[in-house]
C-alpha cells in the first residue's frame, strides 16, 4: 500500500455474502472521500460456483487488481484462497476462513480436497509473509449466526495496520447496508474478526 | 442497497452503483416511458431492477418473449413520441438485429436507446462478439461508457442525441462495465405531467401516420437508406465536437517512452481503464484519445490527435474495429504512421484485457521494462495443482437432473449405446448437463437451437436425437423450429421441454408460461402442452421428472416413437423465491455403499465422506430422486427430533 491506495481481492463460494462485504468496504471508502472501483464476478454463484470481487481504492480507472499486486486477499474458503494467489505477492496480507466447502463434483472427478491444517496453511505460511488463517465459521456462530461470517472477515480486514479504513468506518457502512435488527450481531462479528487477527 | 434510491435519490446525491444500476437511473433521469428486454447476463440486473421499480417511475416495463420483440416494443414507442429503452446481451442483439436494422431506416421521434452488454472472455456466454459491428452494419451511433458514472451520464446523453438525429442510439458496455461498481453522482429526474389511464402506470403517446417514413416497401426503402446515410454522415461533425470524446494528457518529461518517440493511444470502454492505469502508474507519458461516442468515428478528431505521433496504439476489446477505422483514415490521408493494435499482434485478438495484458502489449513496442518473472514457487505451484475445481452444478433438487438421469436410464434399458444418443442442448441451466455423469450436451449453437439442431441431426444421421430446451427458451425461439420438425416429418426426435416455471439461469425472471408479468401483475399464462398439441405433435407426455420410474418409461416410449415426440418435464426451479423445501433425506443403516446415488445423480447434497455416503440436510431439497434410485431403499426422509 502507498499514497492512499489499497487493492483488495475477495474470494469464496456463492452464498457466503462476498458481494455484500465488498459493497460495505466500497461504501465505507466512498464515505471517507476515496475513489473506489469494484468488480463483481457473479458467475453462476447460486449454483455452487466460485465468486470473487476486486476492490481498488485510490486513483484508479480499472476495477480489477493486477496480478500479484493485491494488498489484501480476503478468503472465505481455503481452496478459493489458493485460486486467488495470482493476486498475491510475498507481502500481501492473506486473511482467510479455514473451514472448507467441498465442491460437490469431487466424487465424480476423483479429485481430492487438500488438508487445510497440513497442506494449505503451512505452505502459505512458508511462502508468504503475512498469513492469517482463522476459524470464521466459529467466530460467526459465536457472534450469533453463521450468516455473520462475512462480517467476521470484514473485522479481520480492519485489523490490518496498513488498511486505510477504520473499524468504525466499516461499522458505519455496514449499518447502512443491513437491517437494524442484525446490527448488534454484526458488530459483534466484526469485533470477533478484528480480535482474531489483531 | 434498496432500489428506492434509484427512483427517489436527489440530484447531487452520490451512490455506490453497479453499472447496470446506473443504467436504470439513467433511464429514469431521461424520462423513459416504455422499456422491454429479454434477460441476458451481463445485462440481466437492469431488467431485474426495473421489474421492481418501473411502476414507481411511471415507466412501462416488460420481459418480452425475445429480444426482437423487445426491440419492436421500443421502436414503436419511440415513433409514438414516448422515450423508450431496450437492453440485452450481445447475442440478444443477433436476435433483435432484424428489426434493429430497419428501425434505423424508419428512425424515431422520441429518444430510443438500445443498451447492449458485450461479454469479452465469455463469463456467461456462448461466444465473444462485438456489438460495434452491428453499429456499422445498421448505421446507428454508439456510445461506450467505461464506468457506472459514465453509464448513467451517457444514457442521458444518448436520449438527447437520439432525438437530435432521429435515430436509436446504441450504448455498448462490457461485462467489466456492467458489473463494475463505483460512485455515481445523481442527476435530476424530470417530473412527469402526463395523464395516466386508470389502472395503468405509464402515460400513452400518439402515433402520427406517415407510411413513406415508416413502411419500407422497396420504393420507400431506397429513399430511407439515403436519409440514414446522410444522418450518420452529419453525426461525424457532431462526434468531432462531442465532450464524450476527450484527450487525457500525461506529462511525458523523463518518461521511458520518450526515448522511443511520441506515441498515442486511441481507446474506448473498459479497455480505456486498463490503458489509463498502466500509463498513469508506469509514467509512460502517452496521451490517450478516449472515444465515448465511438461511432461514427470523427476523421478530423483522429487526424488532429495523430498528427505529431510516431506510433499509435489502439486499445480495444474484442474486434479491431477502431483499429480498422483509424487505418482507413490514415490511408485516405496518405499518413504513414504505424498502428499497433490487434492486427499486427501487438495486442491479443481474443478475450478481455487487463492492466497486465495492456502493459505487456505496450512493452512489445516500447521495451521499457524487463519482463518480471512472476512464476509461482514450486510449493505454490504444487498446491495450486492439487486443489479441486469448483464447477457450477445443477442445484440440489433441480428437476433437470432427474430428466437427464431418466433419459439416460431409458436409453440403457433399451440398450441404445451412448454413441447413438445425440443430445442437442440449449441456452440455460440445463447446459450444465454437459458434465458427467449426465453427458447430455453434445451440440449447442444459440437460443432455441436445440430443436433446429435436432431437426438437422434427425435428417442427417440415423442416431437417436434428443433436444433439451427450457420453458423460457422455448417461448423465446423454440416454437418455430418445433413447427419445422413436425411439418418436415422428422424421425426419432425426442424434444424435452424442461418446464421449471422460471427463467432460471439469468436470476429467476418470469416468462410467458407464468401467470404474472414483468412487474408482478396478473397475466395470462401460455399453456405449453396445448401449444405443442396445436403444432401437431402426436406424442406429448407431461411428467414430474422427480417421478423417476414414470419418467424413464415415458422416455422409453418416446425413444421408440418414430416421429417427433415432446416430453414436458414439469417441476419448479428450487431457486424460485418463497419455494418450500420438503423434508430432507438421510442415509439409513442398510446402505451397502454401492454409491449409485453419489455417482449417478451427482447431487451437491450427497457426498462420499470417507467410505460413507452423507446427505447434507441443509442443502437437500427433498426431491426424493435419490430415494427412488437406491437399490436397497436405504434413503428415507430424515426423522425430525422426537419423531
Amino acid at each position: 500500500m502507498s499514497n492512499g491506495t489499497y487493492n483488495i481481492y475477495i474470494c469464496g463460494v456463492g452464498g457466503q455474502g462476498i458481494i455484500k462485504t465488498s459493497v460495505v468496504i466500497g461504501e465505507a471508502a466512498m464515505a471517507q472521500g476515496y475513489d473506489v472501483a469494484m468488480s463483481e464476478i457473479h458467475g453462476m454463484s447460486q449454483r455452487g460456483g466460485s465468486v470473487s470481487t476486486e476492490l481498488r481504492i485510490g486513483d484508479y480507472k480499472s476495477s480489477i487488481v493486477e496480478n500479484h499486486k493485491a494488498d489484501m486477499v480476503l478468503g472465505f474458503e481455503p481452496i478459493e484462497v489458493v485460486r486467488g494467489l495470482n493476486k498475491a505477492n510475498y507481502d500481501t496480507k492473506i486473511v482467510f476462513n479455514t473451514i472448507p466447502i467441498v465442491p460437490s463434483t469431487i466424487s465424480q472427478t476423483g479429485e481430492r480436497y487438500p488438508s487445510v491444517e497440513n497442506e494449505i496453511i503451512p505452505t502459505l505460511k512458508q511462502e508468504y509473509n503475512n498469513v492469517h488463517p482463522l476459524n470464521g465459521n466459529q467466530l460467526a456462530e459465536d457472534a450469533g449466526s453463521i450468516l455473520s461470517l462475512n462480517m467476521v472477515l470484514l473485522g479481520a480486514l480492519t485489523a490490518s495496520d496498513d488498511f486505510i479504513l477504520s473499524k468504525n468506518d466499516i461499522i458505519k457502512a455496514m449499518k447502512n447496508n443491513l437491517k437494524p435488527k442484525f446490527h448488534e450481531m454484526n458488530i459483534k462479528a466484526i469485533e470477533n474478526g478484528y480480535n482474531a487477527v489483531k | 442497497m434498496s432500489y428506492e434510491k434509484l427512483t427517489k435519490g436527489e440530484k447531487g446525491e452520490k451512490l455506490f452503483l453497479l453499472g447496470n444500476e446506473a443504467a436504470v437511473r439513467g433511464a429514469f433521469e431521461s424520462g423513459v416511458k416504455v422499456s422491454a428486454t429479454y434477460p441476458g447476463t451481463p445485462s440481466s440486473e437492469i431488467g431485474n431492477i426495473l421489474s421492481l421499480t418501473a411502476k414507481n417511475a411511471n415507466m412501462y416495463f416488460e420481459f418480452s418473449a425475445n429480444e426482437k420483440t423487445a426491440m419492436e416494443i421500443a421502436a414503436t414507442a419511440a415513433v409514438s413520441n414516448l422515450r423508450s429503452f431496450t437492453f440485452m446481451k450481445h447475442v440478444g442483439m443477433n436476435v433483435a438485429s432484424d428489426s434493429a436494422m430497419t428501425t434505423a431506416y424508419s428512425g424515431v421521434n422520441a429518444g430510443m436507446v438500445i443498451l447492449v452488454a458485450d461479454d469479452p472472455s465469455t463469463f456467461s456466454s456462448q461466444n465473444e462478439q462485438d456489438t460495434r459491428n452491428f453499429a456499422r452494419q445498421s448505421n446507428l451511433p454508439v456510445l461506450e461508457p467505461s464506468n457506472p458514472q459514465e453509464v448513467k451520464d451517457m444514457m442521458v446523453y444518448a436520449y438527447n442525441l437520439s432525438e437530435e438525429i432521429g435515430l436509436p442510439v446504441i450504448v455498448r458496455t462490457t461485462t467489466r462495465v456492467s458489473h463494475m461498481r463505483g460512485p455515481v453522482t445523481l442527476g435530476d429526474i424530470p417530473k412527469s405531467e402526463e395523464d395516466i389511464r386508470d389502472g395503468e402506470y405509464w402515460p400513452r403517446g400518439h402515433f402520427d401516420k406517415n407510411p413513406s417514413q415508416y413502411v419500407p416497401v422497396p420504393a420507400n426503402a431506397l429513399d430511407m437508406h439515403t436519409v440514414l446515410v446522410n444522418k450518420i454522415d452529419s453525426l461525424e461533425k457532431f462526434a468531432f465536437e462531442s465532450e464524450l470524446n476527450k484527450v487525457y494528457h500525461f506529462d511525458n518529461i523523463g518518461t521511458p517512452a520518450k526515448l522511443y518517440g511520441k506515441f498515442g493511444v486511441i481507446s474506448s470502454s473498459s479497455a480505456f481503464n486498463y490503458a489509463y492505469d498502466v500509463i498513469n502508474k508506469d509514467k509512460l507519458g502517452i496521451d490517450i484519445l478516449k472515444l465515448g461516442l465511438s461511432y461514427p468515428v470523427s476523421e478530423d478528431l483522429i487526424l488532429d490527435f495523430v498528427k505529431d505521433l510516431d506510433g499509435i496504439f489502439i486499445v480495444e476489446e474484442v474486434d479491431p474495429i477502431l483499429e480498422i477505422s483509424v487505418l482507413a483514415i490514415l490511408g485516405e490521408n496518405g499518413l504513414d504512421i504505424p498502428v499497433y493494435g490487434k492486427r499486427n499482434g501487438t495486442f491479443p485478438f481474443v478475450h478481455e484485457y487487463s492492466q497486465d495484458i495492456v502493459k505487456e502489449s505496450f512493452n512489445r513496442i516500447l521495451n521499457y521494462y524487463e519482463f518480471e518473472d512472476n512464476e509461482d514457487s514450486p510449493a505454490i505451484k504444487e498446491l495450486k495443482d492439487s486443489i479441486p475445481n469448483r464447477q457450477p452444478t445443477l442445484c440440489a433438487g433441480c428437476p433437470h437432473r432427474s430428466s437427464y438421469y431418466s433419459i439416460g436410464k431409458a436409453a440403457e434399458e433399451l440398450e441404445i449405446p451412448e454413441s447413438e444418443m445425440v443430445f442437442a442442448s440449449d441456452i440455460g441451466c440445463y447446459t450444465l448437463g454437459i458434465s458427467p455423469p449426465y453427458n447430455a450436451a453434445d451440440y449447442l449453437l444459440s437460443m432455441g437451437s436445440s430443436i433446429g439442431d435436432g431437426c438437422g441431426f434427425s435428417k442427417s444421421t440415423n442416431q437417436y436425437v434428443c433436444s433439451f430446451i427450457g420453458d423460457s427458451t422455448f417461448f423465446h425461439s423454440g416454437i418455430a423450429p418445433l413447427i419445422n420438425a413436425v411439418h418436415n416429418n422428422n424421425k426419432n426426435l425426442v424434444v424435452t421441454i424442461l418446464d421449471n416455471r422460471i427463467t432460471a439461469m439469468t436470476g429467476g425472471q418470469p416468462n410467458p408460461g407464468l401467470p404474472v408479468d414483468g412487474v408482478g401483475d396478473e397475466a395470462p399464462a401460455i399453456n405449453i402442452e396445448k401449444l405443442v398439441e396445436a403444432i401437431g405433435v402426436k406424442f406429448i407426455r407431461t411428467t414430474n421428472p422427480h417421478s423417476i420410474r414414470k419418467t424413464i418409461d415415458i422416455y422409453k416410449e418416446a425413444l421408440e416413437y418414430e416421429g417427433v415426440s415432446v416430453v414436458i418435464t414439469q417441476f419448479p426451479c428450487t431457486l424460485i423465491k418463497g419455494i418450500k423445501k420438503r423434508k430432507p433425506m438421510s442415509i439409513q443403516d442398510n446402505c451397502t455403499k454401492c454409491y449409485k446415488c453419489v455417482d449417478e445423480l451427482a447431487c451437491p447434497a450427497i457426498s462420499k465422506i470417507g467410505d460413507d455416503v452423507v446427505i447434507d440436510s441443509n442443502m437437500c431439497f427433498g426431491c426424493v430422486a435419490c430415494a427412488q434410485i437406491c437399490p436397497e431403499k436405504a434413503i428415507k426422509a430424515k426423522k425430525e427430533d422426537g419423531e
